[in-house]
């Protein structure tokens, strides 16, 4: 190499910790533990192979596949900065990812503010001053979604945060103690035979430990939902905090329009208003058409095996106009039902009075969900929530799509 | 031996049989060298097992082999009491007319009574030379196991009740893999050296079968990668890994073929692909596949 010397000894940390803030400008998150292990890391090595030095970087500093090329990214801007000439290009094979059709974003209503909600700025108004009497929420609960004012919607959504959802447990492998278990506890009991010389006064027992079900959400976005988005969202992101305040560690979320984007990662953040902007900048296809088979093909094909494990429960938050082939959805509806404990249709207009489900999609997507839920207003929510929470241990019994 | 540089690391990987590319040869010698474990995550069947046989030939010693798979508990993967065994023991010494309780108790809870599981095992140098520890497939454990195995890659002991703590006088050279059916635990992950296996380039899975498939004809080898190559870029639910490539080009080899026929890859299909829909996805775009496998730019 005829580069110059980048640096010399003394310098490798304070380079290493800068290098480390390119990487944090791009969003990623390191640790301070991660930067002492990559400075460790270049002292080991010939730091003046930009090759070597990028996958030294590359191993101690990034830990999800989907972030390399983000590190690609910031990884020029800093060599740039250093002066140094491209290395040749055939060096770094670009990571491919699955190709994202670009599409023009449409102005969505999400993570943007009304001009008068005053979310977010100001003080914080004391929820004791605008309490609701119970009447007023018995109409509230009942109201729906796209009949409310901007205030009533600003109150339906401090009920939401309120609401304790829970969802039923499922038996895991690990066991532990209990009186009137179905396992022998050899450990324990041989234990205490020892304080009795050997004798086996009594059998200790353990049972199955339970756990909350994994939760699946995916969501409609797009134009004819655009009434309901908003409220989904605040609804789906009050759904995955009080989750994790039982203990189940993430509730996956995915919303889809034309096509699908994960925003579990956005929904993590504890304030919603942060949540919500979030999602509105990764999400690029709002309030467009809708191609449910196509993005439930995203989701089987990418997502499926990694987030349906351990006896999964999949909402499907749609009204079932679709776009695409109904063979593609029927389809793709059947085998998310067979990857998952439960699948759950959840349709805004099923709230309507006299509403069928006539529409193509549905007619080909409908034989293959478990339960078919309204979600209109905050009553059928709870009434949701009620589901969620009986779930029966054994899957519903379905329609076998083949012979056999 | 343990390598002094990337290059000898790559060397070294390589006399074994194992063709990689530079970032994991860079990888593996960080590991080595900073005493960190490796995580290798990939697609199924890109050599993410293969690479840790290597690792232990190439450093002459035990490989240790712990299989994850969800409420695999302490008595499965550190160490477990036989019991049966201790109840004889416990028979024979009161026939024998002990009677102190201690004794009893120091008896029974000896070593010679301990069932050593992988992670114990891998706690124990042999002639001075750690073992090369596998945990495979973590993703299919539980978060409970994930916390244990962060603090034993930490701390490199484990403390038994009734004995005390066992603790590595050289710490194991560990490898971890996942196929990503659920996130590893960030807190784990920082620990380790992380390295994304990709599916390889035409040159590299060329290699790889000429190596591993002795006697494969070049041209057939050649068509064999090109059509695999092309077939990866098909949407499909379960595209084919390496080793499956190598499975298709030894069949072909033991039906005696030279070159790829579209009859012969109909019939063979299912080696390559897992699942029916693919099967007929491909079936269809057979030809399509076929007529750019013929044409292998490359060699």
């Amino acid at each position: 190499m005829s580069t110059e010397p980048a640096f010399s000894g003394g310098q490798l940390l304070s380079h290493a910790v800068g290098f480390v803030r390119e990487l944090r400008s791009e969003g990623m998150v390191v640790t301070p533990g991660q930067t002492t292990l990559f400075a460790q890391a270049l002292a080991e090595v010939s730091i003046f192979d930009p090759q070597i030095f990028y996958h030294t970087a590359r191993s101690t500093l990034v830990t999800r596949h989907e972030d390399y090329p983000k590190f690609e990214g910031a990884f020029w801007k800093f060599w740039q900065k250093l002066g140094l000439e491209r290395f040749p290009g055939e060096l770094l094979q670009p990571t491919p990812l699955p190709p994202h059709k670009e599409q023009k974003p449409r102005p969505g209503e999400v993570g943007r503010e009304g001009k008068k909600s005053s979310q977010g700025q100001g003080p914080p108004v004391r929820v004791v001053d605008r309490a609701l009497t119970y009447s007023e929420q018995e109409v509230l609960r009942q109201k729906r979604f796209d009949q409310m004012s901007e205030a009533e919607l600003e109150a339906a959504r401090r009920l939401l945060s309120g609401f304790e959802w829970r969802i039923s447990e499922r038996p895991t492998r690990r066991l532990r103690p209990a009186p009137a278990g179905s396992y022998l506890d050899l450990r324990r009991s041989f234990r205490q035979a020892l304080r009795h010389q050997g004798e086996f006064l009594r059998l200790e027992r353990r049972k199955r430990k339970t756990k909350p079900r994994p939760l699946v959400l995916i969501a409609d976005v797009s134009g004819s939902m655009e009434r309901y988005s908003r409220m989904l969202l605040h609804f789906l992101h009050a759904f995955a905090l009080a989750q994790t305040r039982h203990g189940v560690r993430t509730v996956e979320a995915f919303v889809f329009g034309t096509r699908l984007t994960r925003i579990t990662r956005s929904l993590k953040k504890r304030s919603v208003d942060a949540a919500l902007a979030e999602v509105g900048r990764t999400v690029k296809d709002w309030s467009g058409g809708t191609r449910i088979g196509s993005s439930l093909h995203q989701f089987n094909r990418i997502w499926a095996k990694r987030v349906l494990g351990q006896g999964a429960v999949v909402l499907l938050i749609s009204d079932g106009w679709d776009q695409g082939e109904p063979e593609l959805l029927a389809f793709e509806m059947e085998r998310l039902q067979k990857s998952c404990h439960r699948l759950i249709w959840l349709n805004p207009l099923l709230g309507t009075p006299g509403y069928q489900p006539l529409t193509r999609g549905l007619q080909a997507a409908l034989p293959f969900t478990d339960d078919f839920l309204p979600v209109h207003n905050l009553a059928s929510l709870e009434g949701l929530a009620k589901a969620l929470e009986s779930l029966s241990l054994r899957p519903a019994t379905r329609r076998s799509g083949m012979a056999g | 031996m343990i390598p002094t540089s990337i290059e000898e690391t790559q060397k070294a990987l390589e006399a074994h049989h194992y063709i990689t590319e530079k970032g994991l040869a860079v990888s593996v010698f960080l590991a080595l060298k900073l005493g960190r474990p490796l995580l290798l995550e990939g697609e199924p069947g890109v050599g993410k097992t293969e690479i840790v046989k290597v690792l232990a030939d190439m450093l002459q010693t035990r490989l240790i082999r712990l299989q994850c798979y969800e409420g695999l508990d302490i008595n499965n993967a550190v160490y477990e009491w036989d019991y049966a065994r201790q109840m004889m023991q416990i028979r024979l010494l009161e026939a024998s007319g002990e009677r102190d309780q201690s004794k009893v108790r120091h008896e029974v809870f000896s070593s010679e009574f301990l069932l050593e599981r992988p992670l114990l095992q891998a706690l124990k140098s042999v002639n001075g030379k750690p073992p090369v520890l596998l945990i495979d497939e973590l993703d299919r454990a539980d978060e409970e196991f994930e916390a244990f195995l962060l603090e034993f890659l930490s701390d490199w002991q484990i403390t038994i009740p009734e004995v005390g703590t066992v603790k590595a006088e050289k710490p194991p050279v560990v490898v971890i893999t996942s196929n990503r059916t659920r996130e590893i635990h960030d807190a784990l992950k920082r620990r380790c050296l992380y390295f994304w296996i990709d599916y390889p380039d035409f040159q590299k899975e060329y290699r790889i079968v000429r190596e591993k498939v002795p006697g494969v004809p070049e041209k057939l080898a050649a068509q064999v990668v090109a059509f695999v190559q092309e077939l990866r870029k098909e949407d499909l639910y379960k595209a084919p890994g390496v080793a499956e490539t190598l499975d298709w080009a030894s069949s072909l080899m033991a039906l005696d073929a030279v070159r790829l026929e579209p009859a012969l890859v109909e019939e063979t299909l299912g080696v390559l692909l897992k699942y029916q829909d693919d099967v007929v996805r491909a079936k269809n775009a057979a030809q399509d596949l076929l007529a750019r496998a013929q044409m292998p730019t490359l060699l």
